[in-house]
């Protein structure tokens, strides 16, 4: 394969070192992206199509998707509701500490998933400081289910906020100001004016947001407890087979979490293209804390 | 309009000390909900991390965060989340520049595959880069045969699996900018004598080593923290390959939940810095970027 180029020869390299430069990428690409990829469908097939089906149609795979799906589909509810709060008040208004505000939100990002795991276990488990409470009123948070929402909501909690934020201070608020003037409520402007201005941010983050919580494993790992068909999510499940040293089983569920990341690209591609946000191409789509604190030299 | 100045707290033009945030409706709703959720589900439960080590006291406290095997975690997280970050730092740039700049078949998926790290469950790349690494894998296997070199379940694993996850944050960084870099400030370069090398050299280098820097201190960052994709190639073993997720982890597994919050403060308060440390990196990016772009 060669590369070539639209540039002409004194911009750009000899082309032995336009094949050098693309042979290192592609190498590097292949060995450490590709590979692991095809391994998990290599290793989930490995013992034939039939393991492959039983391994995520039995009862403890099946209850692992649906906690999972759960777990998803409420974190997605609520970061979509605080997302959208979040950008209104920064984007649409004026007040001190607002960069801090912006910095706090980016904050569980650069938290470790076991770090994230642990505060919950010290607030709710049985050292915790709400454990007599919560022993009184006969509930259960850590190493239950409201223990694995709480834990996901942590770690996807800016997926949404951090899309919109940026999205809708670049559009300002003259659209809503207008709007405003011809009389338009409050709930008015915001269904009518600024939701389809700003659904293919919510649809960018609400997918990345869906990845991360489906595939959230640190976090999940520490506050579930492990109790199978009851707690446990599809991560969770792989970690067991893995552990039970049930690798065709194990990896034939970490496949369908293969697949929904492969999904997850697609989706992300289709809506960068049709969102037609030029810069949003070359949006990590999980960047640590602040990435859009600073205005990206794109938009300078 | 005397009476309504003179009532009570009504604002005289001018006088104002509270400025009134902006004309459109729903800021008090969207403030509030935003503070209360971020207070309770973020703000809390992390002060409960030095609140839990408080009990231990200062020197219980350094007691537990400066053991032998706490120090090894340290030094061996830090050690490999430098390689990996120095590996993604020299191909994330190959990578970003190869894309930026060159034509070749498949381009567009390989740049939708960048993001892989990010869409693919921790856990999942965990058990299959074990299973590639691990003696009967497919790379496994050669390079224990042919170099005698063992990935799995060694601090080379680490890196292997801090690479992966690292991956697109160079990329993804340096990517705009390189698109960003006009064509007539090397058109420049090479008209006032510079040959290839020295362009890159002096001139592009110089916009991109920003974005370079911020990419690295966001995979570190990563790296740093990072629990899902290690744990299966590490292998946990105390004092070998005991990251210091690992380690706290282990520590929550014997019920040692004020060890777990001490070491997580230490990490908890590394993480402030690196946040801090990439805040000031992007700033200076984005000066950066203004004068060249």
């Amino acid at each position: 394969m060669s590369a070539t180029t639209d540039r002409p020869a004194h911009l750009t390299e000899p082309r032995w070192m336009r094949g050098v430069l693309l042979g290192l990428a592609l190498t590097f690409l292949a060995l450490f992206l590709l590979l692991p990829l095809i391994t998990v469908f290599a290793e989930a097939f490995k013992k034939g199509w039939q393991l492959y089906l039983a391994a995520i149609t039995e009862p403890d795979a099946l209850s692992a998707i649906r906690l999972t799906l759960w777990v998803a589909a409420v974190s997605l509810v609520v970061n979509l509701i605080f997302g959208v709060a979040a950008a209104w008040a920064i984007a649409k208004f004026e007040f001190r500490g607002k960069q801090f505000l912006i910095t706090l939100i980016d904050l569980p990002f650069s938290v470790s998933p076991v770090v994230a795991g642990l505060v919950f276990v010290l607030l709710f488990g049985s050292q915790g400081w709400l454990w007599p409470y919560l022993q009184d009123h006969n509930l259960k948070i850590v190493y239950a289910v409201p223990g694995v929402v709480l834990a996901t909501l942590f770690v996807t909690f800016p997926f949404i906020a951090r899309e919109l934020i940026p999205l809708m201070q670049a559009q300002g608020s003259e659209e809503e100001q207008a709007a405003l003037t011809l009389g338009a409520s409050g709930w008015q402007i915001f269904w009518r004016v600024t939701l389809p201005n700003i659904k293919w941010g919510l649809l960018y983050g609400a997918i990345l947001c869906n990845a991360r919580a489906m595939g959230e494993f640190g976090a999940v790992s520490v506050v579930s407890g492990h109790v199978r068909g009851l707690t446990n999510t599809l991560t969770l499940h792989v970690e067991i087979l893995y552990g039970e040293y049930q690798f065709a089983a194990s990896f034939a569920v970490a496949s369908l979490l293969a697949l929904l990341a492969l999904v997850t690209l697609v989706i992300k591609n289709v809506v960068e293209w049709r969102s037609a946000r030029p810069d949003s191409v070359n949006q990590p789509m999980e960047a640590a804390p602040g990435a859009n604190a600073a205005p990206r030299p794109a938009t300078a | 309009m005397t009476v309504a100045l003179s009532a009570p707290g009504a604002e005289v033009p001018g006088l104002r000390h509270r400025k009134r945030p902006g004309v459109l409706p729903g800021f008090g709703l969207s403030m509030g909900f935003t503070m209360v959720y971020l207070s309770l589900l973020v703000l809390l439960p992390l002060a409960m991390l030095p609140l839990k080590s408080a009990s231990l006291g200062w020197e219980g406290f350094w007691r537990v965060v400066s053991a032998p095997q706490a120090v090894y975690s340290y030094q061996l997280t830090f050690g490999t989340a430098l390689i990996a970050a120095a590996v993604n730092l020299v191909f994330g740039m190959v990578v970003a520049w190869v894309l930026v700049r060159y034509q070749f078949p498949g381009k567009k998926i390989l740049d939708a595959m960048v993001d892989l790290p990010f869409a693919l469950p921790t856990a999942v790349a965990g058990i299959a880069l074990t299973a590639l690494y691990a003696k009967s894998g497919w790379l496994g296997g050669p390079l224990d045969e042919w170099f005698g070199l063992k990935v799995a379940f060694t601090p080379i694993g680490i890196v292997v699996a801090m690479i992966f996850i690292g991956i697109p944050f160079v990329v993804r960084t340096v990517q705009p900018v390189l698109e960003d870099i006009e064509r007539e400030i090397e058109e420049a370069a090479v008209s006032l004598g510079a040959n290839r090398w020295e362009t890159l050299r002096r001139v592009l280098l110089p916009t991109v080593v920003p974005a370079l820097l911020t990419g690295f201190a966001l995979a570190f960052a990563r790296a740093v923290g990072e629990y899902g994709s290690i744990v299966f190639i590490a292998g946990n073993r105390p004092m070998v390959t005991q990251i210091t997720p690992l380690l706290i982890m282990s520590k929550l597994e014997q019920f040692d939940y004020v060890g777990a919050a001490a070491i997580a403060t230490v990490m908890l308060a590394i993480s402030f810095v690196l946040l801090l440390m990439i805040n000031v990196l992007q700033g200076w990016q984005s000066r950066r970027g203004r004068r060249f772009a």
